[in-house]
């Protein structure tokens, strides 16, 4: 497990120093996180990497995952859906059975605690243990723009029994009584789907997945479900034609949680079968070192989709200083100002045009890997992530427009 | 600083960003929204871009960006990313700059006025809570005072150049306020607040204040921001 002087390369110096004085303001404060899982997903990935880091600082954290059977993790699972703007049908022994978990958990959690951050719906009911003197704060990973009014209206009743709640964009959040703060997510720049990879070790995985490197790679790597929108990859790069000169590769596996994922996988190779300069590479999400090396030949990145979470997959690409071509949703537009750290295209005639500019401007692509990189470093690092958890907890001791530490 | 050091302690300003609750469709609710939003918001909108490191584009602020992005009213937004925040030592002073560049607009072009932000393109008010805090680099001197202007973040340099002028003594930024009081090198001083910092990137701004200073010292004048 990395270091905090293992990011100072990286994430800068000061940052570290920033970080090294907020936690000593809270040295000794017993930490606790809950969410549902304790691997998959992003929540787990970010708790594996700050855990160790909260405790480096002093903190004495703790990692505690919901226990509930499978009909609960059902019922959350429809919860999550629902949330995000999805139909679900629900019964009132649904929530009878949710709080009924949220109970028999209380019992086994660890009481002592000062500061207490619940992850996402599934343990949100465990704030009716919170204890007088602990904080509690609620942090948010879903889009809530969009919920489902009754289960929103559920939810709602139990957020705010929280001090405070966290969202990680402005474009996610719902209007709150209590105080809503805005952390974006983050990548480590050090596991294995980020950290620096030699040319040689980047040319064997591309031979080992066979992927053709005599021309440029434009690449589209994306969760094969309704939401995201690899057609309009495909579309957008036919569109740009024969002034590009690249093959197009799209890198996915079906969404498991989604009914179709196969029939989505099943209508892409369809639609590619007779074009031998698109290719169609089916890879877990899991497969990070591939999906590293893949994300670093790509001579540009496209992210076309119809909805999107926070896009932490864009995240990963701007940090290798690739040239990203995205759909302006979910949390895109916070990491690409467009011409500036990337480019927004709404359509495919817009995607081919950038991508033919890109072709024609090798400068241009090259500035915009290079700013968007310096985005990523400024602001959707672990580090900055860390530091804005140290932040926040310090908020909740010492509120104010103004605070001189 | 305790009163008989006369050391600069160079500090930062982290910021944590909070949901205000409001948001704007048009131009209209835009103008509402600024005249309404506590001063932080504003202070947040207009500043937070200005500590980017690079070259990136023209200064601007979040106002500016949406309407020329969002509402794609061109005029209005040069005239908001012109409100340059240097002048304004009071954020009350700078509120009504940005709402003298809408209420014109709202008079005489309703029509230009009415376009809509489409569904999730709405302009969300934030504002941010500011915690300073120290650094490790402290100066007792000039060549100390350069090497390390070197080593701090740009939200440092930030802090000492753009927060200043909001803090007492207004309108001044804090490394003229020390140069001058406590080194007395007032010339110095005098030409480092005479930089206009919003027509600067914060590194370029970094390496003309550091020229400044090494012409003063007397020294060669090394590669900027190296």
């Amino acid at each position: 497990m990395p270091v905090l002087s293992d990011y100072r390369a990286v994430a800068g110096p000061q940052t570290l120093d920033e970080v090294r004085f907020l936690g000593d303001r809270l040295k000794g404060r017993r930490l606790l996180h809950v969410n549902s899982t304790a691997v998959g997903g992003t929540v787990a990935e970010t708790l594996h990497f700050l855990m160790p880091l909260f405790r480096e600082l002093g903190l004495e954290a703790r990692w505690e995952v919901i226990k509930g059977g499978e009909d609960f993790h059902t019922v959350v699972r429809k919860m999550r859906q629902a949330l995000q703007g999805g139909y679900e049908r629900f019964e009132l022994r649904d929530y009878d059975l949710y709080l009924r978990v949220q109970e028999e958990n209380l019992g086994v959690l660890p009481a002592d605690h000062d500061l207490v951050m619940v992850h996402d719906p599934e343990p949100a009911g465990l704030v009716r243990g919170r204890r007088p003197g602990s904080r509690w704060v609620w942090r948010s990973h879903l889009d809530l723009s969009q919920p489902d009014p009754v289960v929103w209206n559920f939810m709602r009743g139990i957020v705010g029994s929280y001090e405070m709640t966290v969202t990680g964009s402005p474009s996610f959040a719902q209007d709150l009584e209590r105080p809503q703060a805005v952390i974006h997510p983050s990548i480590d720049p050090l596991n294995e789907k980020n950290r620096l990879m030699a040319p040689e070790e980047i040319s064997a995985v591309l031979e080992r997945l066979q992927i053709p490197n005599d021309k440029p790679l434009i690449t589209q790597i994306c969760r094969l479900d309704t939401h995201s929108d690899p057609v309009g990859a495909i579309r957008s790069f036919r569109l740009a034609g024969k002034a590009v000169d690249a093959r197009l590769l799209i890198v996915g596996a079906p969404a498991d949680d989604e009914p179709g994922g196969e029939d989505v996988y099943d209508r892409i190779r369809e639609e590619i079968r007779h074009d031998p300069l698109i290719h169609l590479l089916r890879l877990p999400h899991t497969r990070h070192a591939e999906i590293n090396a893949i994300q670093r030949a790509s001579a540009v990145i496209l992210q076309r989709a119809h909805r999107e979470g926070f896009g932490l997959t864009v995240t990963e690409a701007l940090w290798k200083g690739r040239p990203v071509i995205a759909s302006p949703v979910g949390g895109i537009p916070l990491q690409i100002s467009h011409r500036k750290t990337g480019l927004l295209a709404h359509s495919d005639e817009g995607t081919a045009y950038w991508i033919k500019q890109l072709f024609q401007d090798p400068g241009m692509a090259v500035q915009l890997g290079e700013n968007g990189r310096e985005h990523v470093r400024r602001c959707f690092l672990a580090t900055r992530q860390l530091r804005d958890y140290l932040l926040l907890f310090i908020s909740l001791e010492s509120p104010g427009d103004q605070v001189s530490l | 600083m305790p009163k008989s050091d006369r050391s600069f302690y160079f500090r930062t300003e982290l910021a944590l960003v909070f949901m205000t609750g409001r948001k704007a469709h048009d131009l209209r609710e835009l103008y509402e929204g600024i005249r309404a939003v506590p001063e932080a918001s504003i202070y947040h909108h207009t500043h937070h871009s200005l500590q980017w490191p690079g070259d990136l584009s023209e200064p601007t602020n979040d106002f500016a960006d949406w309407v020329r992005q969002v509402l794609k009213n061109e005029p209005v937004a040069e005239k908001l990313a012109a409100v340059d925040v240097y002048r304004y030592h009071t954020l009350k002073d700078l509120r009504e700059a940005l709402a003298a560049v809408l209420e014109p607009v709202l008079e005489s072009e309703p029509k230009g006025a009415a376009r809509e932000a489409g569904s999730g393109e709405e302009f969300v008010f934030l504002t941010s809570s500011l915690y300073n805090i120290p650094t490790p680099y402290t100066a007792k001197d000039l060549r100390e005072f350069s090497d390390c202007l070197r080593k701090v973040s740009v939200q440092s340099l930030y802090y000492h150049i753009f927060e200043a002028l909001l803090r007492p003594p207004l309108g001044t930024n804090d490394f003229s306020d020390w140069l001058s009081g406590c080194l007395d090198e007032r010339e110095l001083a005098e030409r480092i607040s005479r930089l206009d910092p919003y027509s600067h990137s914060m590194e370029a701004l970094r390496a003309r204040i550091l020229e400044e200073v090494e012409r003063r010292l007397g020294a060669t004048v090394p590669d900027a921001g190296s």
